[in-house]
């Protein structure tokens, strides 16, 4: 006899289960009143909208059946990052590693923005886009303050360098 | 046309971009009236949620003019204000026909675990927003609502998301006449929902924060019992004996995974990304709640894992509800009480912005500065 190659699932007979739904509750739903579960078939078929038609490049879950009919076609993956992007979408939303490379993508994609800015001979005004004009309207102690210790930690940093430095000339002439 | 571009975490700037078209038959073209910032859209400033693209237009709070509608659109025509719900949903799949808007199956790509939004980045169907002059707004024939006669614009934009999103979050906790309930966040969203607490019949409602400006909002708007958590010695103590020892009935989160309160879910979550943000809210709801309460989640988390006291819900026997709100279902209801002034929307305002102070209104409400609640762009078709 051949044996069989796939295995499907078959429905039992639930009247041949003793006691079945015998205490089934419609108001016990946890999820009253927010779902209709009159409504729930529990098929996954239903009268689908049209599908919208794109030439914009759009990566999709692989957890999904088919696509969904509508999409948002805003910035596709480009680049180092939309690499990373299209490698994410190999795995499942269940896994790490789909979101921590998006997440890495999205450090990229930051960095790139900025190099296209500069190849469009455009100097992106980082604080101003960091809305610091009202942070000087708004909190300018604050800010100061934040300058003041950035400055003073930019200074020791950059004397600690200093004298790290010529300790180590020092050492190398010791060691000639 | 100008709209509002992501360019990294705490940059965003005014862009010239395309006019948003018709793509697909039951599209509509918005020209934007009042758009909102969002406390979730300070997630995406943030860079706390994953693919959220460098040039993405955000903005999933807005109302607007219809200016073009597709083939298939025959319920709007232009010239109609509409107001448009945060969820991009078909009103058609398996989802949609039990209500559940903001899980609609036809509408993100690259995601099964939540439906379209505009503006939230790719993880929720890569839509521009509506913090621009005009916005693409998909399935017009189902989601937007054309704005009462009567009704003021800050009313209906902010029946978009905030006013929803807190009353949905007040229906989820099953309350019960007399019960005591604790938001946990005074932001806009906690500041509605615990509004909407008492129209569910609460009996004690009490919000925590460690903003005392909005506390003393939430005071007199909700109104509701309110307290810094950093002026308590243990916050989770405290609830318990305020509450004879039980907690409280219904514990909401409103905060979401840009929470304050704890280092190391700061440090882990909200520095290192190891998880989805920080929990403390969460965790504090789950410890304040009693035995067999009821924990209802509004606040937005990311979509990994978070550090939360798993076996306190069971060993407290807790039920926890949770969804992005269904807008659309909860419309006509809404309308109701702000026509009746159960609920005034608008009073929650505290900044209107032209378009081009983006990048202000951004750090300002990121930073809560200047007393700022809500911020309200008008962008300059309006």
């Amino acid at each position: 006899m051949d044996a069989p190659t796939t295995t499907k699932a078959t429905a039992l007979d639930r009247s041949s289960i003793p006691g079945w739904g015998v205490d089934a509750d419609p108001e016990n739903d946890p999820t009253y009143p927010y779902r209709d579960r009159d409504k729930d078939d529990h098929s996954g078929k239903w009268a689908r909208p049209p599908v919208q038609h794109s030439d914009v490049e759009i990566l999709q879950s692989i957890e999904h059946k088919q696509r969904p009919a509508v999409f948002g076609t805003s910035t596709p993956p480009s680049g180092l990052s939309g690499m990373m992007r299209r490698g994410a979408f190999k795995y499942s939303e269940s896994h790490w590693a789909h979101w921590l490379m998006l997440m890495g993508a999205d450090r990229v994609n930051m960095v790139e923005g900025i190099v296209q800015d500069l190849a469009r001979a455009k100097i992106p005004n980082i604080p101003a886009e960091m809305g610091m004009r009202s942070e000087w309207k708004h909190n300018r102690k604050g800010l100061v303050t934040k300058l003041a210790v950035t400055a003073a930690m930019g200074a020791a940093a950059f004397a600690l360098f200093k004298w790290a430095g010529s300790r180590d000339r020092d050492g190398s002439n010791d060691r000639h | 046309m100008r709209a509002m571009d992501y360019r990294g975490p705490y940059r965003v700037r005014l862009e010239e971009k395309p006019m948003p078209t018709i793509e697909h038959p039951r599209d509509a073209v918005v020209r934007v009236t009042r758009s909102c910032i969002c406390g979730s859209d300070l997630h995406l400033y943030h860079g706390l949620v994953p693919d959220t693209r460098v040039g993405q237009t955000f903005g999933h709070e807005f109302c607007g003019v219809v200016e073009e509608v597709g083939s298939a659109v025959e319920n709007l025509k232009a010239g109609d204000h509409v107001l448009v719900p945060f969820n991009i949903a078909c009103g058609q799949c398996h989802f949609c026909k039990q209500g559940l808007f903001g899980n609609c199956h036809e509408s993100n790509p690259q995601a099964t675990a939540v439906g379209g939004i505009y503006g939230y980045s790719h993880t929720a169907g890569g839509y521009d927003g509506g913090q621009a002059q005009y916005v693409r707004v998909p399935y017009a024939d189902f989601g937007p609502e054309i704005i009462p006669d009567w009704m003021d614009p800050d009313d209906a934009v902010l029946l978009t998301d905030v006013v929803p999103t807190g009353y949905q979050a007040a229906e989820m906790a099953g309350i019960k006449r007399g019960d005591t309930i604790c938001v946990f966040g005074a932001g806009p969203v906690g500041i509605m929902a615990a509004r909407c607490a008492w129209l569910f019949g609460a009996g004690r409602v009490i919000v925590i924060d460690h903003l005392d400006y909005r506390l003393e909002f939430v005071k007199n708007y909700a109104p509701a019992e309110v307290y810094n958590f950093r002026e308590l010695d243990d916050l989770v103590v405290f609830m318990k004996k305020t509450t004879d020892g039980l907690g409280a009935d219904v514990c909401i989160d409103a905060v979401g995974n840009d929470a304050s309160g704890n280092i190391w879910q700061t440090i882990l979550g909200k520095k290192m990304k190891l998880e989805a943000g920080s929990a403390i809210a969460l965790h504090w709801a789950i410890n304040s709640v009693k035995k067999g309460g009821v924990v209802s989640i509004v606040g937005v988390y990311g979509p990994t894992g978070n550090l939360v006291p798993m076996g306190n819900v069971v060993n407290k026997g807790l039920t926890i509800r949770a969804n992005q709100a269904s807008v659309k279902r909860l419309l006509p209801r809404l309308i109701e009480h702000v026509k009746a002034g159960h609920i005034d929307p608008k009073a929650m305002i505290t900044h209107r912005v032209p378009l081009e102070d983006i990048s202000d209104a951004y750090h300002i409400f990121s930073k809560k500065l200047d007393g700022c609640i809500k911020p309200v762009l008008i962008p300059n078709a309006a």
